[in-house]
């Protein structure tokens, strides 16, 4: 977008994205028991980008992502699905039963796992791909 | 069981890749899968001819009694065997004939999920899953006529075929839940168990009906036929699998498979003989008087579906017992005669018997073996189609009814279908050589192994019928509802009247094919109207359908924003002011007792807000209005302890704020395009749906809703069962995590269509 214009922006920006995105992984991981979960913290990150977008333009945008935001939903869609798997694969139970488990990770501790954990963070994933989508995409019609 | 059933399906997948490692040779390596099949099946034969019926069971979806249970009898034992074994010389046919080309993986990969489908329905036991496999045909049938798809031709007779099978399929389906439920049970083996019972319902006819009407679609009964000859826009291959071997006796499976069911009801014979008889003749007439080898053969296989209907319409056990051994002759000479018309095509690049002429030099072993095919299908001792022939006469002749009708027809029929026999194998071959768009050549072994291995095994059967008898004795003991007497196939009977009408058919014939010139185009000609009358028919149904979808398209999508709000908010408005006043719904209480003061306050910023967005002539102020009350929603969430709504209301105001801001300054500057008329109605509309919703809301509170325990359900298994304190959350991912699997879905495919209308529109603007 444009670039030129507010230099305490994007100095602001810079130091933002990486709380935001911190503060959304905070809030996908503490949604079971707390406010929080998979929308709400897709939501937060898919703001952070879109700060970004206003900071910088599109290119950068697209370089922060990584990846194509189109891949992001894919992913997700495809976590989403596949958790919903792990109960009718292995214990023969209808899809999207949940399943839970720990394992025991060294340095760490006891870590509780389970499947709408990782249904949460295919939610997550589709929330910041369709919104930077459309962002992305609504940007481009300014090019 | 099911792991022979999926395997086609497996196989399909990784026919993609396996194309690209293997060539040329992928023809006859996946020509392994129905010869291994093939040889599973073999295993059932002694256990199946010994009286047995084996069942095999897997859940699928046990809570709505949906299952994956297969049920191999002598029935289905028989199709198995054909479709596995028919299936092998296919592909290794479809190997050669498409070889170099671009799509040939594709046509590959749809024929091994056919043969998944037809396994599978002809092996379920539950309604149900039958009818799902029984649709999957119709599905790669689609895709394997329209194979050619830049051809118009095979795109339009895809269509029809998919439209008539699955028009016939919606029928069945009705039919196949109603005869679950007149019966008790989805279970085909428990069905059958109660033998005729099921007739005394009063709902029998009205499920027989519509039963038969997908079993007739998809049999290609008169006047549903039409789509079969047109289907023969798909390669070869796939006419001789699908389109006459296998597929399209689906229709007739179904009905051998009801038969001990429906045996003695009146209507189900009577339907059955008349339906079957008038297809057979019209097939066999029309087979005579066509020019191209694929119709011809096309024809000849709606005699011999007709054929089958009828047989099964007269019911007695030697019409069954005729039925499946004509079943297994038809499978046999029509799958060599449609490889071998192929392989006709492949050598001299035409199908049009006009054309062909004086083969005999070129093509001595295909002529050979055409001919051994073309006699079982004349039926013309000592092949196997002459004891199927000779059958159908004397269980015509047996016939409980009408038995002088079906004799007529089933005369008539042999004419034709000798005709048709001498066409297909004598003119192309014999007379004086004429010029074709290739030089004619013999075709290479893997185009003509398969017709030449099914024409030895009809000529084989004809001499030792005694191979196969007791396959057919189970198959009979399936349909016929108890134990079959040995069926007595032999060549000779002695001389009697199935052995004249059989010499006179073949005089007539040949007769026929004598003067084939001079008759074919008067005959062609008075047979229009029935083979071409129901096509019309549907020709112009379609276009009424056409219409209708455009008409429709005209009036609901017209691609006016305000047009489509419209219609939702008067459609809302007249469903709920409907439900008030039929219901006298509305009551309410209001008490203003306990409301706080900043509620009082929120609410008129609220108010506040609506009307200057309403008002402003500034969308910037109009989009800050609407987020100012996205906001104040979001107070009151917060007021009423619902964090996780507050934090996602303001999270979604924020970004529709951001969205609405990139849009905003593309727009041109604000005008009142709209008469004064149209914005009064548009307010009043505006007013009308407020007014009701508001009702709505009041009538909501007091009344008691349906599942009262579900929330304290909800409330109690939160952490006991789901192991979150978070219920939102909880419902969200697990309880209602299929919802929710929804919605992402929507949301992806939401922004897709954001994504693929803005890059449309910018790409044609560059």
């Amino acid at each position: 977008m444009r670039s030129d214009n507010s230099i305490i922006l994007q100095t602001a920006t810079r130091l933002l994205v990486p709380l935001l995105l911190l503060f959304s992984v905070f809030l996908l991981l503490r949604g079971h028991n707390e406010p929080g979960g998979g929308f709400i913290a897709g939501l937060v990150a898919s703001s952070a980008f879109a700060l970004h977008l206003f900071a910088f333009d599109a290119s950068s945008t697209r370089k922060l992502l990584k990846v194509e935001s189109q891949l992001l939903m894919g992913a997700g869609l495809l976590l989403a699905l596949l958790s919903g798997m792990v109960g009718v694969v292995f214990r023969g139970q209808p899809f999207l039963t949940s399943q839970w488990g720990t394992f025991y990770v060294p340095g760490i501790g006891e870590l509780a796992v389970s499947t709408p954990l990782l249904f949460d963070i295919g939610v997550y994933l589709v929330v910041i791909g369709v919104v930077s989508t459309i962002l992305l995409s609504l940007d481009k019609v300014e090019e | 069981m099911l792991f022979a059933v999926i395997s086609g399906f497996v196989l399909a997948v990784l026919v993609p890749r396996l194309s690209s490692v293997l060539g040329a040779k992928i023809g006859w390596c996946l020509a392994l899968l129905p010869a291994v099949l093939f040889g599973y099946f073999l295993t059932f034969w002694a256990q199946v001819t010994n009286g047995q019926v084996v069942l095999l069971s897997h859940e699928w979806i046990p809570s709505l009694g949906i299952n994956l249970n297969f049920m191999v009898d002598g029935l289905s034992l028989m199709f198995a065997l054909l479709i596995t074994g028919i299936g092998t010389f296919i592909f290794i046919y479809a190997g050669c004939y498409l070889q170099g080309h671009k799509d040939i993986h594709k046509l590959l990969m749809y024929l091994l999920a056919f043969m998944g489908a037809m396994l599978g329905l002809v092996l379920s036991s539950n309604l149900i899953s039958l009818f799902i496999f029984w649709e999957l045909t119709s599905f790669t049938s689609y895709l394997l006529i329209g194979f050619n798809h830049e051809q118009e031709k095979a795109r339009k007779a895809a269509l029809q075929g998919l439209f008539i099978t699955a028009g016939g399929g919606l029928a069945l389906m009705a039919g196949l839940i109603l005869l679950g439920h007149l019966g008790g049970s989805f279970e085909l083996n428990e069905l059958l168990a109660q033998g005729t019972d099921i007739q005394q319902q009063p709902l029998f006819l009205a499920m027989m009906v519509l039963v038969l009407l997908g079993a007739f679609t998809k049999s290609a009964q008169t006047p549903f036929h039409f789509w079969l000859p047109n289907a023969m826009a798909a390669p070869t291959p796939v006419s001789a699998y699908l389109h006459s071997a296998t597929m399209v006796k689906a229709g007739v499976y179904l009905m051998a498979r009801l038969q001990p069911m429906m045996a003695g009801s009146e209507a189900w014979m009577l339907t059955l003989s008349l339906f079957g008889g008038v297809t057979m003749t019209v097939g066999a007439l029309m087979a005579a008087c066509s020019t191209d080898l694929k119709r011809i053969l096309a024809f000849s296989t709606i005699m011999a579906l007709g054929t089958l209907t009828m047989l099964i319409g007269i019911g007695t056990p030697h019409a069954l017992e005729a039925a499946m051994v004509f079943l297994l002759a038809h499978a046999l000479y029509k799958g060599a005669l449609f490889m071998a018309a192929g392989t006709l095509d492949h050598a001299t690049g035409t199908k049009d018997v006009r054309d062909l002429g004086g083969l005999r030099k070129y093509m001595p072993q295909t002529t050979l073996f055409i001919a051994l095919a073309a006699l079982s299908l004349a039926g013309i001792p000592p092949l196997f189609g002459f004891i199927a022939k000779e059958l159908m006469f004397e269980s015509a002749l047996g016939a409980p009814w009408l038995s002088g009708l079906l004799i007529g027809l089933s005369v008539i029929t042999a004419i034709g279908i000798v005709a048709a026999a001498a066409l297909v194998a004598i003119k192309p071959f014999y007379g004086a050589l004429k010029p074709t768009p290739k030089t004619p050549h013999e075709a290479p072994l893997s185009l003509r192994l398969g017709f030449t291995i099914l024409a030895i095994v009809g000529l084989l059967l004809g001499l030792m019928p005694g191979l196969v008898t007791p396959l057919l004795q189970a198959a009979v003991t399936a349909i016929g509802g108890g134990p079959a007497a040995e069926p007595e196939l032999a060549l000779w009977h002695g001389f009697n009247l199935p052995l004249l009408l059989s010499g006179l058919a073949l005089l007539c014939g040949g007769l026929l094919y004598h003067y084939w010139e001079r008759v074919r185009d008067p005959l062609a000609a008075a047979l229009r109207p029935l083979a071409y009358g129901p096509e019309r028919g549907y020709e112009r149904m379609m276009d009424g359908l056409v219409a209708l979808a455009q008409w429709q398209t005209r009036i609901l999508q017209n691609g006016y924003m305000t047009h489509y709000i419209l219609t939702i908010l008067l459609t809302t408005i007249a469903l709920l002011a409907y439900a008030f006043w039929s219901e006298d719904a509305f009551v309410y209480s209001l008490s203003f007792e306990g409301v706080r003061f900043y509620e009082v306050v929120i609410s008129l910023l609220m108010i506040v807000a609506v009307v200057y967005a309403g008002a402003t002539h500034l969308r910037l102020g109009s989009v800050a209005a609407i987020g100012v009350l996205g906001f104040a929603m979001a107070m009151i969430y917060v007021f009423f302890s619902a964090p996780d709504l507050a934090i996602t209301q303001v999270l979604v105001e924020t970004l529709t704020v951001i969205m609405l801001v990139l849009v905003l300054f593309r727009l041109p500057g604000f005008q009142y395009l709209s008469s004064p008329l149209v914005r009064c109605r548009d307010a009043a509309v505006a007013g009308a749906f407020g007014v009701l919703v508001t009702m709505m809301v009041l009538t909501v509170n007091q009344s008691s809703l349906p599942g009262e325990g579900i929330t304290a359900y909800l409330v109690e298994n939160s952490y006991v069962a789901a192991h979150g304190r978070n219920i939102v959350n909880v419902i969200l991912v697990d309880f209602r995590a299929l919802d929710t699997l929804g919605e992402i879905f929507v949301l992806a495919l939401a922004a897709i269509g954001v994504n693929a209308m803005i890059r449309f529109r910018w790409e044609t603007q560059k």
